[in-house]
């Protein structure tokens, strides 16, 4: 009897989603894109000279496919996690619990509007990166699927967290602790190459990792692991964190007591 | 008459607290049912459980018919739940909040004419772009109010829905609670406020620590406390209570007496009889029927005060 899907029901909230961060550009849009350049300000004027990762690839073009998935991962993140924490400290999210919207169409529309801002803001970032820095395209169907996949897994781990966490200092410690490390020390700023045998053995066990060089494969056609494996670890990353998140909202796990 | 919600024999346990110890009563089609009881008594459980906001340990609830496990989408079409806490999201404009409950219902801009009817009859119309962080909290309990009918449902839930509201927002929440019933619609009230419940509803239940204590109609409720009282001013602060109207004082001050009278065994004719007979003169008097007050305390065994 509960079979179908609510597509207006799933759409509503997708876009309602979409609309609450497009209701605060500056902080979700503008900031993550300010921040990603004066990264590659500091970082490009101060390593331009000194690194070369891959052979004529300048050090701030190799930056710039990693900072756009960084912002990827923490605005898609931020995006569903803080959203439906906020529902939960302030109670509104009883309208979404009270309407017949199933787990699926909850889930799907808050990881489809972490995909819309993750997108944003990747695209603000190279929108002015590429002012400024040469940049190649050398595969960008790679570009669009590792974007893609790269938003809906944070998406996904979003609604994970946001359903997890009671309080907001729960979700900053999940960020802190998690998204950022994990971020920072998955080849933005570096080749894997560069590091010592036993750092290079455990990047590989990050699935960030995976995103970054899939996604910087897609520009410079060259990366630190093939893209059949970064493909493929980053969509069986994004399938168990997706199975993970409807299964605590089938279970209503701390949003229905 | 139909059954608009069956509760059948429903438990619910919340780590070591019995919230709901085997609940089961049906709430009949159109009626304005009352569901009362001190605060733990599973009231909020109950309601939680029926709009899938909670789960039920073991039994079953439905509305109009859909269970509200096995037939989730449809159980919640048909009921509109105005929440006790003044919940709302601060991103949006009342008409926009409006518009997006409507849009999770599955309804589209076809529904925008009974969303202007809403916001019109709640008196929102001025206030309808007007974000939600900047309305009152009477404003914002209205718009509680149009969130929950915004689908059409046939059955509404209204709870604690006039908690901490001034009293011409309560007479006009009233009003509108009234045209609700009497367009056809089913309404569920769970309320502290027993003169609300007195006023308000045909059919009342009384829930205490999980379990329904009583479930009648208010008219047979009252009367099956038999009891009313006589309020009698007399002319005199020194006199001797005749030995008959002893028992039935239950409290004098001064020359003011109050006394307790059974229904069937005794007559106000009978009580004045006995002062004049001692020589006093009723100055003023006064009677007080039941109220819902007295039946709750008594079958709930609380003090005054604390319900």
């Amino acid at each position: 009897m509960n079979a179908g899907f609510n597509a207006r029901g799933f759409y509503t909230l997708f876009a309602k989603e979409v609309r609450r961060f497009l209701k605060v550009t500056v902080q979700t849009v503008l900031t993550p894109m300010v921040t990603a350049l004066l990264y590659l300000l500091v970082f490009g004027q101060a390593l331009e000279a000194h690194v070369e990762v891959y052979e004529g690839v300048s050090y701030s073009a190799f930056l710039v496919p990693g900072l756009m998935m960084m912002s990827i991962i923490q605005n898609a993140f931020a995006n569903s996690s803080s959203s439906i924490i906020q529902s939960k400290m302030t109670g509104n999210l009883v309208f979404v619990l009270l309407a017949p919207i199933s787990s699926l169409e909850f889930f799907a529309a808050f990881v489809l509007a972490a995909v819309v801002r993750g997108l944003l803001v990747a695209l603000a970032v190279y929108g002015v990166s590429v002012l400024f820095i040469d940049l190649p395209l050398a595969h960008p169907w790679a570009i669009a699927v590792f974007a893609v996949i790269g938003s809906a897994t944070l998406g996904a781990l979003g609604v994970i967290a946001g359903i997890w966490a009671d309080k907001y200092d729960q979700l900053a410690g999940f960020q802190n602790f998690f998204i950022l490390p994990l971020s920072f020390l998955s080849g933005v700023f570096y080749s894997i190459h560069a590091l010592p045998g036993v750092w290079q053995q455990i990047s590989h066990f990050n699935p960030f990792f995976y995103l970054i060089d899939g996604f910087r494969w897609g520009f410079f056609g060259q990366g630190d692991a093939s893209v059949v494996i970064s493909l493929s670890v980053s969509l069986g990353f994004l399938l168990m964190l997706s199975g993970l998140g409807l299964y605590l909202l089938l279970k209503g796990y701390k949003i229905r007591r | 008459m139909t059954t608009a919600i069956s509760i059948q024999q429903v438990h619910k346990r919340f780590a070591s607290l019995q919230a709901l110890k085997g609940i089961s009563m049906e709430v009949p089609q159109g009626s304005f049912f009352g569901l009362l009881g001190p605060n733990g008594a599973g009231k909020s459980t109950l309601i939680s459980i029926m709009a899938g906001l909670a789960r039920a340990d073991a039994g079953a609830i439905s509305i109009m018919g859909h269970d509200v496990v096995s037939a989730w989408r449809q159980s919640r079409h048909v009921l509109g739940v105005v929440p006790q806490e003044l919940v709302y999201d601060p991103f949006f404009s009342v008409r926009e909040v409006l518009r997006l409950q409507s849009g999770y219902f599955g309804l589209g801009r076809g529904n925008d004419a009974w969303i202007e009817e809403l916001l019109e009859t709640l008196s929102l119309s001025d206030k309808a772009d007007t974000n939600l962080q900047e309305l009152s909290g009477g404003m914002k309990r209205r718009v509680l109010i149009a969130q929950a009918l915004v689908h059409r449902p046939e059955v509404v839930v209204l709870d604690e829905p006039t908690a901490g509201v001034d009293v011409e927002l309560r007479q006009s929440l009233w009003r509108f609670a009234r045209r609700l019933h009497r367009e056809g619609h089913t309404i569920l009230l769970t309320t502290h406020y027993l003169e609300e419940a007195e006023s308000l509803c045909d059919e009342i239940a009384i829930l205490n620590h999980g379990e329904v204590v009583t479930r009648d109609s208010k008219q047979a409720l009252l009367a099956r406390y038999p009891w009313r009282t006589l309020h009698i001013t007399v002319d005199s602060s020194t006199f001797q209570l005749p030995e008959a109207l002893v028992s039935l004082l239950t409290d004098a001050d001064d020359n003011c007496l109050t006394f307790r009278l059974h229904r069937e065994r005794d007559t106000i004719g009978e009580v004045l009889a006995a002062l004049q007979s001692a020589g006093l003169t009723v100055v003023d008097l006064s009677t007080e029927e039941v109220g819902l007050e007295e039946v709750f305390l008594h079958l709930t065994g609380q003090s005054r005060g604390i319900v």
